[in-house]
């Protein structure tokens, strides 16, 4: 037997043949691909994530970078200062083209000198056409974008001028040609003989009329008016000049400026007073109102874009902005909006506007130039360009350079990066005071149908539109919500617990869109004409459900057992579909006895309150529907995991099911009915469909529940589709995208913590 | 045993109330919009019956034809100042709303009348009503059918009757027609333009490698022509149906008197509500809700059907799940079974749970900013320069959408993924690793099948989610209206790079944004209804798999 089973040998297994060697190794590299797979599919996915937020920081961050002003570079060669050839008078007016590849100087002797704003090469001279026997005394630019300018001679007479850029592309190559024009043919108008030499001179080029005021010697002040008439076959225009003369002035004027809309004149001495005249009706102009303008002697003053605002600078290193307000009775002033301090303390000597915003450049004795934007009341850019004082400065059209004209008529060119001037902590969350408003504000405007318009960042409105839209959703789904979790997590009977708990949480699965549709289109007529209803069932039910809970206790005993513990529903949906019915006529009652008939009416016309259609209110309850499940469903969940020894020893101990519930359950949960609110606040804060549909978008700030807002979300997508891409609009809201991903991370954050320390509190009890 | 205030008050019963009430209110709430969009939005589709009634306003009377489509209590005082005569006891009075169609004539759809000043109401069964290409329905008296302008039935010589099936039959002809026009403007010609537009890229794209020899263009020049005279051929066949189609006519009466003359081309149906029987209604609200489903919108998409729509929804949510299934998947098991369980864990897995509560729309401007303006730009730039500046992927476009869409649900799928995985017990991976299989080969032969049904309830959660989702996608490829689906027979058949229409953007567009917000609601309240009850079967059936599989690792576990 021993032998026989010493035969039965076991089958030596070569765990090494090449076939399973292989497998072995093929079976090892599966798994190191598999790990490596994994491992770095699963990072990819989550750094993905992560990008979101990389992104949007990548997109804002450029809005609060600073600007920077370097040297010109063409052709891999830094472009230094150059002086014109043949041109040895310092310069009265330049002005850059739109490419910055052109640019024009005009002199006192009348030379209009086109050259290369790089180099320097003379592109072409022209002589305007001044006679012999005049020279030029004043000069006058109507604005930037129109190109047309005047020159005042010593004989009374102006020219008025033109200079203009042709494009052509031979052999597919930009070639500009630039030229002077003359509009209004090349005769001047005349102040007539009497007046004498032009000291100073203002113009303003209108559709209907041209206006010319011009100062002479003796302090004087005159205006000529010039209509226009098209002859209607060769459509060149006849200027038809009637002269008036303006009051009188105690000072010799330095500065006229004529406002864009033609019915003001300021004028401005060295001294700094600031005399405003309204020359609405020529025949009768006066004398308005005069003010100190500046705190030392005014060095420079120019009108920003659009001529709303006048800019004045003085040798005490303020630059201030002065603008034509109305006041209460209707009666327009000069008020000073906000100063700029130069942060040199030396001399502002010059100011450059810049064509396309709100923006302007001043330069000190010094040379250091300092970059403003108005409407964000900042200081972009401090930076020394050239030893030692500076003629003048200009700014080119798409203010991305700058060219500097020095004492010795050397001109240079420098690149200039200032893309997103506009934005500063102020403009997107102070007051600021806008153009042609009376006081200061927050406003949202980014766009409006022309080009000189002031863009109004504040976020001020949006961020209190999605406060006060999530608090009036909060204010409806909170109670609803908690409470209902209250009674669902422990009072319901189970069966009827699982029946119910779902059909809630089905609520989240209606799209916001149809929410938002629904809201707009049918709750929105529905509330404004029944808007007593609203408020009487928000009386009526709870009210009745306590009296038909106390008649309930007062039933007898027998009857009362009839209905198993925890399927009071089963009352209650009659009941409050019944209390709904009832609350409709007792409405109208109530409306009749006393709001006169109507609370809508009442509301508007007693008490002068505003209302609109798509207000607060409906959005409150759509968007409090939206809310109810998330908060239910996690309240629910915290209440009905508290351990049940808790309440079992609560209630063995005598405490009633409701002293239970107040003294045990809800503490124990509080944490995670916390957490649900938070949760359920994000989501209100980021909704964006039922706002969008619900409310009529305005972005006002009131707290008022029958009117609108506009939340940033909403904002966001209006706005996002038009916006430019890599503007500052567009990088704003960018930054609205980032405050919602922030405030809705942090809060969820928040939340998430507080429920995991109950969780592991839970776990140890 | 009867118990007092107080002590009814003390024993906190009051409060239980309460609760109660709010339970019951929130059931109120939710079954109550769900009904009212299921009521509006399947009623639409129901022939409501013409009246015929006399509109008297003091002395003066007209005649007046339409369906009655909603009705209401209006205060008497806000009439008597709008300058009715009512009498002083009256609080209020009811009035309707009727559709009287007939746009092009009058000039609105609709008109609120007081119902005392409807005298003679009747539904008479000549009424008919018309559903048309333009100006919406009209609703009249049917005359005479003409074929060139000259009558081939009248009412007065052959009989209502006659002229009916001559009508009938006579609009079954036109949209046999119009099917044939509607396939060659669509199908035939869209694909000869696609061709041609293929053409001019391919030239750009020689010219831009400078590689456009002679032989070369001759050849594309030789494709063009060939593709210009079936263009041509086309051209002419397209002038015959064209004239064919416009042949017939039909002549009516509108409800002020007027005859009026309607080419059959503009007719989609004819019908008499008024002698419909409740069958010949059945079948009718079937081919109604048949066209809502399968034909496209017509007239600013305030009638017809919303096929597109479904067709954008549904594609664009496939790829989503196509694309989000991978990555949440394998994000999931890494951060469970491959990272290391730390505090670095914890916090990614906090932050990914918190994706979930960002706004939907903070992803939409992600999407814009970083995958159209600058993934779709460089696409541009390396792929197509030959058809820059038009851009091909640096628009708002069906992949883009999709993708940022899968960045949105991407937290749903890992959380479900996640929950999944931790359920499956210990002792099966244990098990599996005993027998000596590596840990890919636990992971792919036992943990992952075992958690399919978590996925899949992962994936299903996160398309209801994406179904629903329309702020982000306003700013990634959603249009109101889309000239092309984008899926179609011309090659490369996928076109991801075109818009595409989706149901919740529709329902957005036509109920906010359409010239003719009334007219559009009844169609609007489908749509929701079709989207809710697509959104709530995938989460129920979402709900059904998670507890399905609760129950089965229960018994596992034990």
């Amino acid at each position: 037997m021993k032998k026989d089973t010493s035969k039965i040998s076991l089958p030596e297994i070569n765990f090494d043949t090449p076939a399973l060697v292989r497998h072995r190794k093929s079976r090892a590299v599966g798994e190191r691909l598999t790990a490596w797979f994994v491992g770095f599919g699963g990072i990819s996915v989550i750094l993905a994530i992560m990008l979101i937020f990389i992104y949007l920081l990548y997109e804002v961050v450029p809005l609060f970078r600073g600007a920077a002003i370097v040297s010109w570079i063409q052709d891999e060669q830094v472009r230094d200062s150059y002086i014109l050839q043949d041109s040895v008078h310092p310069s009265i007016h330049l002005s850059l083209e739109e490419q910055n590849t052109v640019a024009l100087k005009i002199d006192r002797q009348g030379n209009a000198i086109f050259f290369n704003a790089v180099t320097g090469q003379i592109r072409n001279r022209v002589l305007l056409n001044s006679p012999n026997n005049s020279s030029i005394t004043a000069f006058a630019l109507d604005t930037d974008a129109s190109h047309l300018f005047a020159l005042g001679l010593d004989n009374s007479q102006v020219l008025i001028a033109k200079h203009q850029y042709d494009v052509s592309y031979p052999d597919d190559a930009r070639l500009i040609t630039p030229k002077i024009i003359y509009p209004y043919g090349e005769a001047r108008v005349d102040f007539g003989a009497d007046f004498g030499a032009l000291q100073r001179l203002a113009i303003s080029d209108q559709d209907n009329t041209l206006i010319l005021v011009a100062s002479n010697t003796e302090q004087k002040l005159g205006m000529l008016v010039l209509s226009k008439e098209k002859n209607f076959i060769t459509e060149e225009v006849q200027l038809s000049p009637q002269f008036y003369s303006l009051p009188e002035l105690s000072t010799q004027p330095e500065y006229l400026f004529i406002a864009p809309d033609q019915h003001w004149l300021l004028a401005l001495d060295r001294a700094g007073n600031l005399s405003l005249i309204d020359i609405r009706k020529p025949n009768h102009t006066r004398l308005a109102s005069v003010h100190k303008a500046s705190r030392g002697h005014v060095t420079d003053a120019a009108l920003l874009l659009g001529g709303a605002s006048l800019m004045i600078a003085d040798n005490q290193g303020y630059i201030s902005q002065w603008m034509l307000v109305r006041d209460q009775n209707n009666d327009w002033d000069l008020n000073l909006v906000r100063d700029f301090i130069a942060s040199t303390d030396s001399p502002v000597t010059n100011l450059a506007m810049e064509h396309r915003r709100k923006g302007f450049a001043a330069v000190d004795v010094d040379g250091v130039v300092s970059i403003y934007n108005s409407t964000a009341s900042n200081q972009v850019l401090s930076q020394p360009l050239h030893p030692g004082p500076i003629h003048t400065l200009v700014f080119s059209p798409r203010a991305n350079a700058l060219m500097v004209e020095d004492k010795q008529g050397a001109l240079r060119l420098w690149q200039v990066d200032n893309q997103y001037p506009e934005v500063s902590w102020s403009a997107l969350w102070k007051k600021i005071w806008y153009e042609g408003y009376a006081t200061e504000d927050y406003i949202w405007q980014s766009s409006a149908a022309t080009t000189d318009f002031e863009p109004k960042y504040s976020l001020m409105p949006l961020s209190f539109g999605t406060l006060k839209a999530a608090f009036y959703a909060m204010l409806m789904a909170m109670p609803l919500a908690i409470c209902s979790a209250i009674y669902t997590a422990y009072f319901m009977a189970p069966t009827l617990r699982r029946k119910v708990k779902p059909l809630i949480e089905l609520m989240e699965a209606v799209p916001t869109v149809i929410l938002g549709f629904l809201a707009g289109l049918w709750l929105a007529p529905l509330v404004e004409t029944r808007l007593a209803g609203i408020f009487t069932i928000l009386l009526v039910v709870p009210v009745g459900t306590l009296i038909f809970a106390y008649l309930w206790s007062q039933l007898p005993k027998t009857s009362r057992w009839q209905l198993p513990e925890g399927w009071d529903l089963v009352l209650l949906i009659p009941l409050i579909m019944a209390l709904v019915a009832v609350s409709i006529p007792l409405s109208s009652l109530l409306e009749d006895t006393f709001f006169s008939g109507s609370l809508r009416q009442f509301i508007t016309y007693d008490m002068g309150i505003d209302y609109d259609q798509r207000n607060a209110l409906v959005v409150g309850l759509a968007m409090g529907f939206a809310v109810i499940p998330t908060i239910f469903s996690i309240t629910e969940d915290a209440i009905f995991s508290v351990p049940k020894h808790l309440t079992q020893g609560s209630l063995a101990l005598g405490a009633t099911p409701w002293q239970t519930l107040v003294g045990v359950v809800l503490l124990t949960a509080s944490p995670g009915i916390f957490s649900a609110v938070m949760i359920g606040m994000g989501r209100a804060v980021g909704e964006t469909m039922i706002v969008l549909m619900a409310t009529g978008n305005t972005p006002i700030m009131d707290v008022n529940i029958f009117e609108g807002m506009r939340t940033l979300a909403a904002n966001i997508a209006v706005e996002m589709p038009e916006s430019e891409v890599g503007s500052s609009h567009y990088r704003i809201l960018f930054l609205a995208a980032l405050v919602l991903f922030m405030f809705t991370f942090v809060v969820n954050t928040l939340a998430e913590l507080v429920r995991q320390r109950l969780r592991v509190k839970y776990g140890s009890l | 045993m009867k118990i007092g205030l107080r002590q009814w008050v003390a024993s906190g019963s009051p409060w239980i109330w309460l609760n109660g009430a709010a339970v019951a209110v929130c059931v109120f709430m939710v079954i109550g919009i769900l009904l009212l969009i299921a009521v509006r939005g399947l009623g639409h589709f129901w022939p409501s019956d013409i009246l015929l009634a006399q509109h008297q306003i003091k002395d003066r009377s007209s005649r007046i034809i339409g369906e009655i489509v909603d009705r209401e209590q209006v205060n008497a005082q806000q009439l008597r100042d709008a300058g009715f005569v009512i009498e002083n006891q009256i609080d209020s009075l009811p009035r309707v709303l009727l559709k009287v169609g007939n746009r092009d004539v009058t000039g609105t759809d609709f008109i609120w009348v007081l119902e005392e000043q409807l005298r003679q109401i009747q539904y008479a069964p000549y009424l008919f009503a018309i559903e048309r290409r333009e100006w919406g329905n009209f609703y009249g008296i049917l005359h005479a059918v003409n074929e060139s302008s000259q009558p081939v039935a009248t009412n007065i010589d052959d009989g209502d009757a006659v002229v009916w099936q001559v009508l009938k039959s006579r609009i079954a002809r036109a949209l046999e027609i119009r099917e044939q026009i509607h396939t060659i403007e669509s199908q035939t010609i869209g694909a000869i333009n696609y061709g041609l537009e293929r053409l001019r890229l391919r030239t750009r794209e020689l010219q831009l490698e400078n590689r456009l020899t002679a032989v070369e263009s001759a050849l594309i020049d030789e494709q063009r022509h060939a593709y210009q005279e079936q263009y041509a051929d086309l051209q002419e066949q397209l002038v015959i149906l064209y004239t064919s189609v416009e042949r017939d006519s039909l002549v009516a009466e509108t409800m002020d008197g007027q005859s009026v003359e309607i080419k059959l081309s503009k007719v989609v149906r004819a019908y008499h509500p008024n002698t419909m029987s409740w069958l010949d209604k059945v079948i009718f609200y079937f081919n109604k809700l048949h066209e809502f489903i399968t034909e496209e919108p017509r007239e600013a998409n305030t009638e017809g059907g919303i096929f597109p729509a479904i067709f954008g929804t549904v594609m664009m949510v496939l790829l989503m799940s196509v694309l989000v299934t991978p990555f949440g998947v394998i994000a999931a098991v890494y951060l469970r079974e491959y990272a290391r369980q730390g505090t670095l864990n914890r916090l990614i897995r906090i932050s990914v749970n918190n994706l979930a509560g960002v706004p939907s729309i903070v992803y939409g401007v992600f999407g814009l900013g970083f995958f159209i303006y600058f993934l779709g730009g460089n696409i541009d730039q390396l792929f197509f320069p030959e058809a820059l500046p038009a851009p091909t992927f640096g628009t708002p476009g069906m992949l883009w959408a999709s993708l940022t869409l899968a960045l949105l649900t991407v937290p749903v799928v890992i959380v479900a993924t996640e929950e999944g995985l931790s359920r499956i017990p210990r002792s099966f991976r244990e098990a599996s690793l005993a027998l000596g299989a590596t840990k890919a080969e636990t992971l792919w032969r036992v943990v992952l099948p075992m958690s399919t049904p978590a996925i899949m309830t992962g994936v299903i959660l996160a398309v209801a989610r994406a179904a629903g989702e329309v702020a982000p996608l306003m700013l990634v490829g959603v249009v109101k209206l889309a000239p092309s689906l984008p899926v179609d027979g011309n090659y490369p058949f996928f076109h991801l790079d075109r818009k595409f229409m989706h149901l919740g953007f529709h329902i957005y567009d036509v109920g906010f944004q359409s010239p003719n917000v009334e007219a559009a609601r009844p169609l609007v309240y489908a749509t929701a209804l079709l989207l809710v009850v697509i959104i709530a079967l995938l989460n129920l059936s979402a709900v059904a798999i998670r507890n399905r599989l609760r129950e089965k690792y229960k018994t596992l576990e034990n």
